[in-house]
């Protein structure tokens, strides 16, 4: 079944696209979108300021800084683009790579940091921004994304809830039971799949033997693949089904048809398992490049603003860094804290000791 | 005071508090309008409605997945897994999630998620309807774990469980659903951490929980006409633990037996013998002894009444304690 060819090369004809690779804009008979020139800029502004994010906390990473570091090189487009649909009601719950999502949620990308540093295991608030904290265990939010969409079922007004998951994801039986949850509950829930070509090293192949999108009319409801690198597409896609919750017709799922142009983690090396030639392809199908060449035609961005937004992320990769950094480290008390919301007597107690020990060391 | 099952009193502590807070939801299989095969969900469905009874799709993880889900929209969900042996497809959405949950939010969210669950044997089941599960999920910090053993508790105990802002396992002896007393449905329960000296004693302590309290103190009883006075501690609570009470127990008699279902290996007992020793060595005239299943999976029914802890069992340890 395995074969060294490269992956997901060719797009599949079944493909929403609105933004071609060569940054053509074209007509699809479903869906469309109307943005102003400001929009579409802002847009822009977007995916280069996460992806530069991104490459920082790689060299943060590299330099010995963060534990670890899931990047996003690639996924810009899938993930402004359906973050960029949701309204402040809606409700988010990514995986441990949505850093791009978490920017459309004013999420502070240090918070993300912290996590990879190792201060804490997230440390924002989720109700602040209606963005869930990152699951590491794969595939486990979706159910608590179908039961949060449960939950604004039963209090009534305009709002969905969108989770997010990758290829890999879509093995797991949590992921095929909150499906079938959603479907026969008729969840105000879009799965929003970033299909990256790659579980770590494992090919689509691994995962399945049909379009991942194909799935969902085993479980009752609309599936829809789009171009992921297309952030037009996505944006367009991911509004109207967050619609469709919104109005009571139930989920959707979106397969984003994507590529991990990196590696899984900073902890992993993909020469070992697939073939350069593939990234090379890929590139050409870049998220910000399409775009970028779409300003430039329609002279909706000149020279002078790419260098702009350029500054912009520089600045803004050397803030990260330097508040990053300055992360302090916690101190041991907070190993006792938030482990309850009400007191626990033993807890209580073994935190005690370890101090009295701990003070011991002071005298 | 009203005489009811325990099946009835958690029954009726459900709908008082599903009366008292329309955040309240009930959910599992069959808990609508079956109303639970032990119908300890009976006539909720009727009174409260599909919105709050759920009757669920046949899989354990979803139930507490989307029970998360629930709670962090703001709703308390009340959880029946039907049988103990059924939790273990939930098992990664409660040790991973569900107790980890609000530390990974640094406080930020709270999951008020009750997980309720028959235990225990007795009652002539297949493979996988008699376990008692209670280590695993003591072992997990960010849980709570507690054991009703009688009817007033079961009424107390779960609405006081579905007032809590942490997340709670709540193990029903299952073989006890059928046992009644009388309950004060106007009384304030013990607070849910607290345990209980069921019965008191000067020359031995029993420590049990669940459906062992009530072989406990039938064996304390049968113990009186050997003119031993046996007390009897219910601890409740397994996390946390009430060391309070075990500990000034088990100073006064200096003799200790645990009693519980579970397999003795790395049990609940174990934890306890330890805590005991630690804090009572200097009064403790033997070992604290344990009684409990053997190192095998839960038998097969007919073979049950070997396995599971009995009165001869219970009082041939009692024997064992006095000949240190």
């Amino acid at each position: 079944m395995t074969s060294d060819a490269p992956r997901g090369v060719d797009a599949p004809p079944e493909l929403v696209q609105l933004l071609t690779p060569e940054g053509e804009r074209v007509e699809h008979p479903d869906y469309d979108i109307e943005l102003t020139d400001e929009e579409v800029r802002s847009l822009y502004r977007d995916l280069v300021l996460v992806r530069r994010i991104d490459l920082e906390a790689v060299a943060l990473q590299r330099q010995g800084e963060l534990g670890i570091w899931a990047s996003l090189l690639g996924q810009e487009a899938a993930q402004i683009g359906s973050g960029r649909a949701l309204t402040d009601a809606d409700m988010a719950f990514p995986t441990y790579r949505e850093h791009g999502v978490a920017w459309c949620r004013d999420v502070d990308p240090v918070r993300l940091l912290g996590l990879f540093r190792g201060v804490n295991h997230g440390g924002w608030d989720p109700a602040e921004h209606n963005f869930h904290l990152y699951t590491i265990v794969i595939g486990s939010q979706t159910l608590h994304a179908v039961g949060y969409a449960m939950g604004m079922q039963r209090d009534g007004g305009e709002a969905a809830t969108i989770v997010y998951f990758g290829d890999g994801a879509t093995s797991q039986g949590d992921v095929n039971e909150s499906f079938i949850w959603a479907s026969v509950f008729n969840a105000p829930v879009v799965f929003f799949c970033q299909n990256n070509q790659w579980a770590i090293s494992e090919p689509l192949e691994k995962q399945t033997r049909i379009p991942l999108y194909k799935r969902a009319s085993g479980f009752g409801f609309p599936g829809v693949r789009v171009d992921g690198n297309d952030v037009f597409a996505c944006l367009a896609v991911t509004r109207k089904a967050l619609q469709n919750a919104r109005e009571g017709q139930g989920p959707t799922l979106i397969e984003a048809f994507t590529y991990r142009m990196g590696a899984h983690t900073t902890s992993d090396d993909p020469t070992r398992y697939r073939v350069a030639d593939e990234l090379e392809a890929w590139k050409l199908k870049d998220p910000i490049e399409r775009l970028k060449a779409y300003l430039f035609k329609n002279q909706i961005a000149d020279q002078e603003y790419f260098d702009k937004i350029d500054a912009e992320a520089d600045a803004l990769g050397k803030d990260v860094r330097r508040r990053c950094l300055e992360l302090p480290d916690p101190e041991p008390e907070a190993l006792f804290k938030h482990v309850y919301a009400a007191p626990h007597a033993l807890l209580d107690e073994e935190r005690d000791q370890y101090l009295t020990y701990l003070a011991g060391f002071e005298r | 005071m009203t005489t009811l099952t325990l099946a009835k009193a958690l029954n009726e502590g459900l709908r008082r508090s599903m009366e008292d807070d329309p955040k309240v939801l009930v959910m599992g299989e069959d808990v609508g309008r079956l109303g639970g095969v032990f119908r300890v969900t009976d006539g909720l469905h009727k009174d409260f409605g599909e919105d709050r009874v759920i009757d669920t799709p046949l899989a354990e993880s979803g139930i507490i997945g989307t029970a998360i889900g629930l709670a962090l929209r703001g709703y308390r969900p009340v959880c029946e897994i039907q049988f103990d042996g059924f939790v273990f497809p939930a098992a990664d959405q409660i040790i991973t999630q569900l107790a980890k949950m609000p530390l990974r939010s640094l406080g930020a969210l709270k999951l008020p998620v009750v997980v309720r669950i028959p235990c225990g044997g007795g009652i002539g089941a297949v493979e996988h309807h008699s376990e008692s599960p209670e280590a695993y999920f003591t072992h997990t910090a960010g849980l709570r774990v507690v054991a009703c053993s009688n009817p007033a508790d079961g009424y107390s105990m779960i609405q006081e469980a579905i007032r809590s802002d942490d997340p709670i396992i709540f193990f029903e002896p299952k073989r006890r659903y059928w046992d009644k007393a009388e309950v004060d449905l106007a009384a304030p329960g013990l607070p849910l951490d607290r345990a209980r000296i069921t019965r008191p004693g000067a020359d031995l302590t029993l420590l049990a929980y669940g459906p062992m309290v009530k072989t406990c103190l039938e064996a304390a009883a049968a113990a009186e006409e050997d003119g031993r006075d046996i007390e009897v501690v219910d601890l409740r609570s397994l996390n946390p633990l009430d060391m309070g009470v075990v500990a000034e127990s088990v100073t006064r008699t200096g003799r200790c037996v645990v009693v519980h279902e579970a397999p003795v290996f790395t049990g609940f007992g174990a934890e306890l013998a330890a805590r005991i020793t630690e804090q009572c060595f200097y009064h403790l005239e033997s070992p604290v002894l344990r009684v409990g299943g053997f190192s095998t999976p839960y038998p097969p029914s007919r073979l049950e009444e070997y396995y599971l802890p009995d009165l001869d069992r219970v009082l041939d340890a009692v024997d064992r304690a006095f000949t240190y």
